[in-house]
């Protein structure tokens, strides 16, 4: 499981990948940005296939159609509904990926592994510009980090300290569109979306410290994707499977800690309000 | 005028069954997501909407796998998935945001795993294309047959919770002191959603299934405040995308030469989308005039509570007289 070249590029991705899941994802969970995160990396693989088309690489197409999709969700949210932009921005990048993909002859499985994924397929040289973007998506993160997380949690108070909570969001899409762009190709275009959604939401159940919770997540998807990768490995099937349903399963048992540690809480917490 | 005529209707446009089959089955779930789209853009729940989509296609994955019918598999697990997400928590905004995105999670999980099996075992050429976009130019007349009686189906349920629905929309806390079963009718509703989707992700494929319901609803509520006015938009906004669509697809066969054609999808949602961003202009256009300071998606949603205010108005005055 180890010895093999390419499990040893699928470990290395796998882990950049679940990291930067982790941290990105709790900001997703914290300002209820799911279908944002789902959006930008459906959509992103129109790029894909567009890159395909013209015969370039496809982490170019991915990156170019992703930060255009966050770009269009962020400015036009300022007017109209939210998720009804996000949406309708959504079906328009997948329709221009079905006209490019009815001009193509491309192969059915490199379409299904684009969008399902295929990390036991990374070659050695994939994984410097994926390490490159996650080392950028980290960075970009701890910089904007105080204003995003204050933005996040009460906004009336940052927007009232000077936050630009509309700059803010901009950056915040912009991250989760590099995210993407990096790991689309690995994990494919739907099950980076489970990773950054049910890893960082089992570590909020578990904790209600931000840095913290951060840790947890990245802990939580580091697990997830591990044991997705040793499964795939044993038994043929494929990763997304894993990834999706592990994920899943995290945050079903986070749901079910926190439950429990407020049953047990109750006592302690109500004599206190009536004093 | 002939001339004219043949430059915009390519021949065989009008003698061509496949094109009749799309019309009719396009038309059909326009009208039947427009009607469904309007309350789910009022409530909040495109994301919902979208991702029931991809629940069922999943749905249609596994359905194709076990040989059972597509119709089965896409609605069954669509009106799952909306149980599983109703029963994880969609009272609350952010919970909502995130029950959906972990039954989407775990849905594409499935549809991963239902496709690896299909096509390691039959090599049916097409079939993730079929169930990621769809093609209303290759509907057989059973579904045709099974998308009239479930679109019927998810109207007749819309209509028998509209004004309770409406009312639990605007104000939950005043439908519940009403006594209106707040929770089970945004059940039904969900229902009612999963039924609408299922059937449009079948017929027209998920992209278009989102397209339709979003789109037509959003643009209409955009130029009517009243809820009765944007149905009606809403339907016709709809059936024009539909209609306009299939014409253009079918005419880009004989663009260029290489008669290679455009997908019927890129046109339907290029058209939904133009739609939208139009209908935008004249508030735009009003908000660039007045003061800059005001939040223009906050104004969106207070003239969304009066068109639903005023909707639930009848409702009131019923409940008054009796």
């Amino acid at each position: 499981m180890f010895a093999a070249g390419f499990m040893m590029n699928a470990w290395i991705t796998a882990t950049i990948v679940a990291v930067v899941a982790g941290v990105v994802g709790y900001f997703v969970v914290l300002r209820g940005a799911a279908f944002p995160a789902h959006a930008i990396p459906k959509g992103a693989f129109a790029g894909a296939a567009g890159a395909s088309l013209l015969g370039i690489n496809t982490l170019i197409g991915l990156a170019v159609f992703s930060l255009l999709g966050a770009l269009g969700i962020g400015s036009m949210r300022r007017r109209g509904r939210q998720d009804v932009v996000t949406a309708l921005t959504l079906v328009m990048m997948l329709a221009l990926g079905a006209a490019f993909l009815s001009r193509t002859t491309e192969y059915e499985p490199q379409i299904y592994s684009l969008l399902f994924g295929e990390v036991l397929g990374v070659s050695t040289n994939q994984i410097p510009p994926v390490l490159l973007l996650g080392i950028v998506c980290i960075a970009a993160v701890a910089v904007i980090y105080r204003p995003l997380l204050l933005s996040s949690i009460v906004p009336e108070v940052a927007e009232a300290r000077g936050v630009r909570s509309h700059r803010v969001e901009m950056c915040f899409l912009v991250i989760v569109a590099l995210a993407t762009a990096m790991t689309v190709p690995v994990v494919g275009a739907l099950l980076i979306f489970s990773l950054m959604i049910g890893p960082p939401a089992a570590a909020r159940s578990l904790t209600s410290r931000p840095g913290l919770a951060m840790i947890a997540s990245v802990v939580i998807a580091l697990v997830t994707v591990w044991v997705a990768i040793a499964a795939a490995y044993l038994y043929n099937w494929p990763v997304g499977f894993f990834v999706g349903t592990l994920a899943a399963l995290s945050y079903g048992i986070g749901r079910g800690w926190a439950a429990w540690r407020r049953t047990r809480a109750v006592p302690v917490t109500t004599p206190r309000l009536t004093s | 005028m002939h001339h004219v005529f043949t430059a915009v209707f390519e021949p065989g446009f009008f003698g061509s069954a496949q094109v009749h089959t799309a019309v009719a089955v396009g038309g059909l779930v326009a009208i039947v997501s427009a009607v469904t789209g309007v309350f789910t853009v009022l409530r909040g729940q495109s994301f919902g909407g979208h991702a029931l989509g991809d629940v069922s296609a999943a749905g249609g994955a596994g359905a194709l796998l076990i040989g059972l019918s597509p119709v089965a598999g896409f609605v069954g697990l669509g009106i799952v998935g909306a149980g599983a997400m109703d029963m994880i928590g969609v009272r609350r905004l952010r919970g909502r945001d995130l029950a959906t995105g972990i039954v989407l999670g775990s849905a594409i999980g499935l549809s991963a795993l239902f496709l690896h099996f299909t096509t390691a075992t039959s090599a049916t050429t097409g079939s993730v294309q079929q169930i990621l976009f769809g093609s209303i130019f290759v509907t057989s007349s059973d579904t045709v047959l099974a998308a009239v009686v479930l679109g019927a189906v998810a109207l007749a349920s819309l209509a028998a919770v509209c004004r309770p629905l409406l009312l639990s929309t605007v104000s939950p806390e005043i439908a519940a002191a009403r006594g209106v079963p707040v929770r089970l009718v945004g059940l039904l509703y969900m229902l009612a959603l999963a039924v609408s989707v299922g059937l449009s992700s079948l017929a027209i494929g998920a992209v278009l299934s989102t397209a339709l319901l979003i789109g037509p609803a959003a643009a209409a509520l955009r130029v009517t405040t009243s809820v009765a006015w944007a149905l009606v938009v809403a339907c016709l906004l709809g059936l024009l995308a539909v209609g306009l669509g299939v014409l253009l697809a079918y005419d880009s066969y004989y663009w260029g030469s290489s008669h290679l054609g455009l997908p019927v999808s890129f046109f339907i949602v290029g058209i939904v989308f133009v739609t939208y961003l139009l209908t935008g202009l004249p508030a735009a256009a009003r908000a660039g005039a007045g003061s800059r300071g005001t939040a223009p998606t906050l104004a969106a949603a207070e003239n969304d509570k009066i068109a639903c205010m005023s909707a639930t108005g009848g409702h009131r005055r019923q409940r008054a007289r009796t």
